[in-house]
């Protein structure tokens, strides 16, 4: 499991080239890593207006051309978090936390046997069990929508948190366990041979020889699954209203909004945000091995 | 999905037959298969039952404004969605979004992926940099560039060209309303910048994964940074393209946020996941909007045949490693 630091990158300068060549190449580096920068900061910009426009007051946020040397206020995450109008985004935030943690715990307790049962003592035909868990995940969330939200209305579980949750439980199950199955199929066999030969029982194996090298790779499906399940709107829209609305729901409330509250949408995009930018940031090349599907180490 | 149903057909047949056989080996068959059943029954009936359900409801005439005249519609719905001006719009908008966003951004990540390939001062920040768009929440993310970048009167796209203008001293800079002017290019535009980052995550991934000596040796034969690009980097990368192609397909052909926050559907870029929530959410015609998701599902099971198969491809390499 190297992740992409690990790995040597190319040496910039080859010694066998001759003087003039290299000195021609490094100039051309230098050029390539300005357009690196420069191609970095144009991805990272709006990101950093997001920001700024947050910590404006309105007047200033919505100024054109734009007023870099305004002064900064909390006064748009004031507004968000209604401490003057009362409208409090706690409560979805609170549903988002719920709904994303308890089916990221539920996937883990489904993945993990299945991707066991497909990695280290495979079963037979285990790559068909495999792709069909990969195209329930290309069956467009459209198609079950209607049915779902027709069985919620009969039996009363509209605008409740729990069918979320079996939803986000089910979207993130494929991916869960494509991942989780590439992550167990590093295990040596040699490793658990020599378990077997100690006379280790399944769980000491399980605890002493899977686990460690498993470990960073639960990590890393717990991050994906999490981060589908705090993103995820359709359904949720559908599904949910007053009181198990998520956060993306309560930020489709500022889709139509127009004038003076960009600083308010502002800090709005960056709470809802911040969660996922922080855990993403922490597991950059986890993120990208999980994201697909461990296919690339 | 026509792969699915043969797989899933075929599963059911071996343990009957196993059963058959009897004995020790069948049951420690069942001991094997055992821990997967639960995730496997569970997404059965989850994600399969309600398509099901889904595919019934595609073949009556059913309206919630209507609720007793619910009858049998044969094709009906089906003949309505491929006669209906606005879907077929929402198809041809569903391609060309899906297309155009998962082509530019992968010609963009790989040619990011190649800039990032080599060291240089200050690499894992603008790595960084470049990650973000990917990590800010959808719904935020299309919030953002409507409200702050493309607004006509205070956005950041306006607002920089007025400070340009102003700089030169000129008076009247062009102020573009860049979400009525271009719609779908505002909402490509802004998907491109979210999946970009991505792209280049796998590329770059896939290029460090790149066998040096071959590169090396290479070059020591005096080939040119082009020939070793076309036929040994691009080569390897190739696997590493479908997988992004791939995986960034199957989000964008559903992607609902960006279209419904952005331009709320209007003015052309309806794409079918906003249509059929509109279909079923605002006109309640059930049955239409589940004929229109069944067309969904066909068109996906197309792309997902090719998709399957490069996958598959992968993972042979992997099995035989």
């Amino acid at each position: 499991m190297s992740s992409i630091t690990d790995i040597a990158p190319v040496p910039a300068t080859r010694t066998r080239s001759g003087a003039p060549r290299r000195r021609r190449r490094e100039r051309g580096g230098l050029l390539l890593s300005i357009v690196a920068w420069l191609v970095g900061i144009l991805f990272v910009l709006p990101v950093l207006w997001m920001l700024l426009t947050s910590l404006h007051s309105e007047p200033a946020a919505a100024t054109n051309p734009p007023s870099l040397a305004a002064p900064l206020t909390l006064q748009g995450y004031r507004d968000f978090f209604g401490v003057s109008s009362g409208a409090s985004p706690w409560p979805s935030l609170a549903n988002s936390l719920t709904a994303s943690l308890l089916s990221t715990g539920l996937v883990l307790l489904l993945a993990l046997p299945a991707a066991y049962a497909l990695s280290i003592r495979p079963v037979r035909r285990w790559t068909d069990v495999l792709f069909f868990f990969l195209s329930t995940k290309m069956l467009p969330v459209v198609a079950g929508l209607l049915p779902v939200y027709l069985f919620a209305q009969q039996v009363g579980l509209l605008d409740n948190i729990w069918l979320l949750i079996v939803f986000y439980t089910s979207m993130n199950l494929p991916i869960a366990v494509w991942m989780l199955r590439s992550f167990l199929a590093e295990v040596p066999v040699e490793m658990l041979e020599a378990a077997a030969m100690d006379g280790a029982g399944l769980t000491r194996t399980l605890r002493a020889v899977v686990a460690p090298v498993v470990m960073p790779g639960i990590a890393a499906t717990s991050l994906i699954c999490f981060i589908f399940s705090w993103n995820e709107l359709l359904f949720a829209r559908v599904l949910t209203g007053t009181v198990a609305q998520t956060a993306p729901v309560y930020l489709t409330g500022f889709v139509t909004s127009q004038g003076l509250f960009l600083a308010k949408v502002c800090a709005a995009a960056v709470v809802v945000s911040l969660p996922v930018l922080v855990a993403g940031f922490a597991a950059q090349d986890r993120l990208v091995q999980g994201l697909s599907l461990g296919a690339v180490k | 999905m026509s792969v699915v149903v043969e797989e899933a057909s075929d599963r059911r047949q071996r343990p009957a037959s196993a059963a058959r056989s009897g004995g020790p080996r069948a049951a420690a068959q069942w001991v094997r298969r055992a821990p997967m059943l639960p995730a496997l029954v569970f997404l059965i009936v989850v994600t399969q039952l309600p398509f099901l359900a889904t595919l019934v409801i595609s073949f009556t005439d059913w309206n919630a404004y209507y609720p007793q005249e619910r009858r049998f519609a044969g094709l009906d719905n089906f003949r309505r969605v491929f006669t209906d001006v606005n879907m077929r719009n929402a198809v041809l908008t569903t391609i060309v979004l899906t297309v155009a966003v998962v082509l530019v951004s992968l010609v963009l990540g790989l040619l990011i992926a190649l800039l990032l390939d080599r060291r240089f001062r200050g690499r894992a920040a603008v790595r960084t940099m470049l990650i973000a768009p990917f990590l800010v929440v959808p719904v935020a993310a299309a919030l953002l560039w409507k409200h702050a970048l493309y607004n006509p009167g205070y956005g950041l796209f306006n607002g920089a060209l007025t400070a340009l203008w102003r700089l030169f001293g000129a008076d009247r800079p062009p102020q573009p309303d860049w979400i009525s002017s271009m719609p779908l290019p505002a909402v490509i535009a802004a998907l491109v910048w979210q999946w970009t980052p991505f792209m280049m995550l796998i590329l770059l991934a896939g290029l460090q994964s790149r066998p040096l000596d071959v590169v090396e040796a290479a070059r020591m034969d005096g080939a040119t940074g082009w020939e070793i690009f076309r036929h040994i980097t691009f080569p390897h990368l190739r696997q590493y393209l479908e997988l992004g192609g791939l995986l960034g397909s199957i989000y964008v052909v559903q992607n609902f946020d960006a279209v419904f926050t952005i331009t709320s559907g209007g003015l052309g870029t309806a794409n079918l996941p906003y249509t059929i929530y509109q279909i079923f959410y605002t006109a309640h015609d059930y049955g239409r909007a589940s004929a229109a998701a069944v067309v969904v599902v066909i068109g996906t099971i197309v792309i997902a045949t090719f998709a399957l198969r490069t996958v598959s491809t992968l993972f042979r390499e992997e099995s035989a490693r």
